[in-house]
C-alpha cells in the first residue's frame, strides 16, 4: 500500500521559505500572488494490506516523526489498491 | 565531574566540546556514539553542535530517534545535567526533553559571528557563574535558531524563569520569540542553548566568556 503524506506549517506559524518564494513569483511578473506556504510531501510505501492498520502505522509515524506537532500538521492519503 | 559527549554522524562541534570539558573539568569526558545504548554514569551529558544526519527532514529529527537518546532521556529523569548546544538545542526539542521548536532564522540566512548574550536567569546550574544580567560574548553559527512555542509554553517559560539566556537587546541573530538564546527544563537541570560557549574558553579565542556556563554546572554538581 502506498501513502502520501502531506506536512505543513500551521496556521500564524511565520514561513520565511515562503515569503521568499512569494517574493520571488512577484519578481517574475507573477501579480496577485496573496500568499505562499512550503510544506513537505513524503510517499510511504507499506507491506500492510488491511487499510485500517495500515493508517494507524501512518498516524502513529507522523507523530513520532515525519511531523514535529508543536509547528506543523499532517495529512494522510492512502492509495485504494 | 564526570561527563560525556554523544556524537552523531554530522556532528562537528563535539571536539571543541571534549577539549572545553577537560580544560574546566580536568577530567577527559567520554565520547558516546549514537548507536550505543547506555550511557556511562556521569554528572553531565553533552549534546554537541552540528550538522547530525545532514539536518535531513528537520534538524534534529533523526538524531533525536537515534539509539543513545533513551538512555539520554533516562539520564535526565534521574536528574543528571544535560546540556544541549546549537543542533544539541534543537535535538533535545526533538526528543521533547525541552519544549518548542528552533525554527529557520527569520531572514532565512545561516548566520555566523559574535552575538552579546544577556543572563536573564543566573539562578540556574547552567548560569550560576554569571551575573544577574550581566552581558557577555559568546559566538553563533546556525540556520536554525529561531525558538518558537505557543504562547501558553512562553508564559510558563518566562513566568517560572526557564530563560537562561537572551540575545542582548538589538543583537538577536535569528528572530527567536523573546530573544531567547536558551531555555531550562522544568526541573532545571537540562538546559539547550544556541551560541557556543565551548569556543569561548581560551584567551587564544579571544575571550573566555563562556568558561563560567561549564563552571556553573561544575558547581552544581559538586
Amino acid at each position: 500500500m502506498k501513502a502520501r503524506i502531506k506536512v505543513t506549517l500551521k496556521n500564524g506559524v511565520l514561513d520565511p521559505q515562503g515569503k521568499a518564494i512569494q517574493h520571488a513569483l512577484g519578481a517574475l511578473g507573477f501579480d496577485g500572488v496573496e500568499g505562499v506556504r512550503q510544506g513537505k510531501f513524503i510517499e510511504v510505501e507499506l507491506a500492510e494490506t488491511d487499510r485500517a492498520k495500515a493508517e494507524a502505522a501512518l498516524d502513529e509515524m507522523c507523530r513520532q516523526l515525519l511531523a514535529n506537532t508543536v509547528i506543523e500538521n499532517y495529512a494522510i492519503e492512502l492509495d485504494e489498491k | 565531574m564526570k561527563s560525556a559527549v554523544i556524537v552523531f554522524p554530522g556532528s562537528n562541534r563535539e571536539r571543541d566540546m571534549l577539549n572545553a570539558l577537560e580544560m574546566i573539568s580536568g577530567t577527559r569526558p567520554a565520547a558516546v556514539w549514537h548507536a550505543d545504548s547506555e550511557l556511562p554514569d556521569v554528572d553531565l551529558v553533552v549534546v554537541p553542535g552540528g550538522f547530525s544526519y545532514g539536518d535531513y527532514l528537520r534538524t534534529g529529527a533523526i538524531a533525536a530517534r537515534a539509539h543513545i537518546m533513551p538512555a539520554v532521556a533516562k539520564a535526565a529523569e534521574r536528574g543528571v545535567r544535560v546540556l544541549g548546544v546549537c543542533n544539541g538545542f534543537q535535538i533535545l526539542c526533538e526528543t521533547g526533553l525541552l519544549p518548542g521548536v528552533l525554527m529557520r532564522n527569520a531572514d532565512l540566512k545561516f548566520v555566523c559571528r559574535e552575538v552579546m548574550l544577556e543572563t536573564a536567569n543566573a539562578d540556574t546550574d547552567f548560569t550560576r557563574k554569571y551575573a544577574q544580567g550581566q552581558v557577555w560574548r559568546c559566538p553563533v553559527a546556525h540556520g536554525e535558531g529561531n525558538y518558537f512555542a505557543d504562547e501558553a509554553t512562553i508564559e510558563r517559560l518566562e513566568g517560572e524563569g526557564r530563560v537562561g539566556l537572551r540575545y542582548a537587546k538589538g543583537d538577536n541573530p535569528n528572530g527567536s520569540i523573546n530573544d531567547i538564546a536558551g531555555i531550562l527544563n522544568e526541573r532545571g537541570n537540562v538546559f539547550g542553548m544556541m551560541p557556543h560557549p565551548e569556543n569561548m574558553i581560551e584567551e587564544l579565542n579571544g575571550c573566555t566568556d563562556g568558561r563560567a556556563l561549564f563552571e556553573s554546572v561544575l558547581e552544581a554538581v559538586a
